[in-house]
């Protein structure tokens, strides 16, 4: 004879004791052992919200999934909406020979109603699941380190050659928060490698020209334009809320202070700089690996330090290196693979060689050694150095 | 003969070249006679007391020779020797 859901329900009752929310809350606030607490609702159910220390495994998984989470001796409180899934799937998972299993009366709706403490995960939204899918897909990533790099924040200095690749990337990959540091304004000779910008925006803002790039491509990001020069008076300030700083500066003064800076507010410094078909990269962890002035305690006076504006640059290499740059950015904020810490990457775009150089922590320091005396000083004068040519510096 | 890897910065100095072979068993001795092929690179890299800059970077091969012997590391005939000074190129041009 058939059976109407109100006879499962009643065959279920009889056989699966029920627990009240006040006896399970006392359980799971108590000194005793909790519970293994399983709750068997839907994914877009658990996202809603769900008991703290409950794991999810919805009803339609829960025979082939409970030997991950239960052993057969233990009890185990399973919990729906409304308390009566939960006390269909305890049969099946008493028929298991999981003998000490109870269902949460009324369930997570009468738990929450009840005034206790529940937890809304933080998720991807369904947008986002299909924005993000080719990163979640991978497995050092997934769906927990996409949602690092929502929560992310990227500071770049210069919205330039490198900037440029180094941002788009950034956003794409959907990193929540970029800072762009520069207070130029697009210029024509500037798009043959500043991809971000557009010949329609020459004469806007950089910072505000790559926010337009940044907000068509993906509205997940929040850019904060930072439309000045940095110096030693605003810096600390602006670095402050970052995780990681990208360094596309155009200058020394700008990438010696930069270094500093990092140290005293112990921030990861994703390093690049090109020039024709040359680019430098590596990335400095404060007190872990080495930092730019253990790999160059001094800047070479200007005459052998042409900028790109003087000496020119390959368009296609900044994109090569600030994707490089992206990338290093990506791994940090992720703690995932073998950053480029401890190691210059030279890349010659003309021979098409990378070659790898080992970078050490200099015991004298005078950046990071342990008899540094970290503070900010000119570092215009001290760039141009004796007998060299300060307008030059800047690039 | 090893191999002397040159900057960017430093081409115009030698020809042009993105590499040289250069004879001399340490770094001082190929560096000298890559002084004598090409007299500019000396006044670019040595400051006026016969000191190699600080801010000039020297590698043989992978190792920076500042951490090894100095001027003395040993250079065999397969080995490269790398000059690197830094590079400040990034954002931008037109300032």
């Amino acid at each position: 004879m058939a059976q109407t859901y109100q006879d499962l329900l009643a065959a279920a009752r009889a056989e699966i004791p029920e627990v009240q929310v006040a006896e399970l809350a006392d359980r799971l606030g108590g000194d005793g052992a909790p519970p293994v607490l399983i709750d068997v609702r839907e994914q877009s159910e658990w996202d809603e919200g769900h008991i703290p220390g409950a794991v999810h495994v919805p009803r339609g998984y829960l025979e082939s999934r409970i030997a991950g989470v239960a052993t057969p001796d233990q009890p185990i409180v399973l919990v729906c909406a409304g308390g009566f899934r939960s006390l269909l799937a305890g049969r099946n998972v008493r028929e298991m020979g999981y003998e000490h299993v109870e269902s949460l009366a009324g369930g997570f709706t009468r738990w929450k109603q009840s005034g206790h403490d529940y937890v809304v995960p933080q998720t991807l939204t369904p947008q986002q699941r299909a924005r993000y899918s080719r990163h979640t897909l991978i497995p050092e990533v997934g769906e927990a380190g996409q949602l690092k790099l929502l929560g992310a924040k990227a500071l770049l200095i210069g919205a330039g050659g490198l900037g440029s690749p180094a941002a788009y990337y950034l956003a794409a990959a959907g990193v929540g928060t970029i800072g762009l540091v520069d207070d130029d304004v697009v210029d024509a000779s500037n798009l043959q490698r500043q991809i971000i910008h557009t010949t329609d925006r020459v004469g806007m803002l950089k910072a505000e020209s790559a926010k337009i790039a940044i907000e068509a491509l993906n509205p997940d990001v929040k850019v904060n334009v930072h439309a000045t020069r940095i110096n030693r008076d605003n810096v600390l300030d602006i670095i402050a809320d970052y995780d990681v700083i990208v360094d596309g500066a155009d200058n020394f003064p700008t990438r010696y202070l930069l270094a500093d800076a990092a140290l005293m507010t112990r921030t990861p410094l994703v390093h690049a700089s090109i020039l024709r078909f040359e680019g430098h990269a590596s990335v400095f962890i404060p007190y872990e690996g080495p930092c730019y002035r253990c790999l160059f305690p001094e800047p070479p006076p200007p005459d052998l330090a042409p900028s790109c504006g003087e000496a020119g640059v390959l368009g296609v290499l900044c994109g090569v290196m600030g994707n490089i740059q992206a990338n290093e950015a990506i791994k940090v904020i992720l703690g995932i693979g073998d950053t480029l810490s401890g190691r210059l990457l030279v890349y010659d775009a003309l021979g098409m060689s990378f070659t790898e150089l080992k970078v050490r922590r200099d015991p004298n320091c005078p950046g990071c050694g342990p008899d540094a005396q970290l503070e900010f000083r000119d570092y215009d004068a001290w760039c141009a150095g004796v007998g060299r040519h300060p307008e030059a510096v800047h690039a | 003969m090893s191999t002397v890897r040159v900057p960017p910065v430093l081409r115009a100095a030698v020809g042009g070249v993105r590499e040289l072979s250069v004879p001399g068993s340490t770094v001082s001795e190929v560096l000298e006679a890559l002084y004598s092929a090409h007299p500019e690179v000396r006044s670019q890299l040595v400051s006026d007391d016969g000191e190699l800059h600080r801010f000039v970077n020297i590698y043989v091969n992978d190792e920076d020779v500042r951490l090894q012997e100095w001027l003395d590391t040993p250079v065999g005939e397969s080995d490269t020797l790398l000059i690197l000074p830094a590079m400040a190129g990034g954002a931008s041009a037109a300032r």
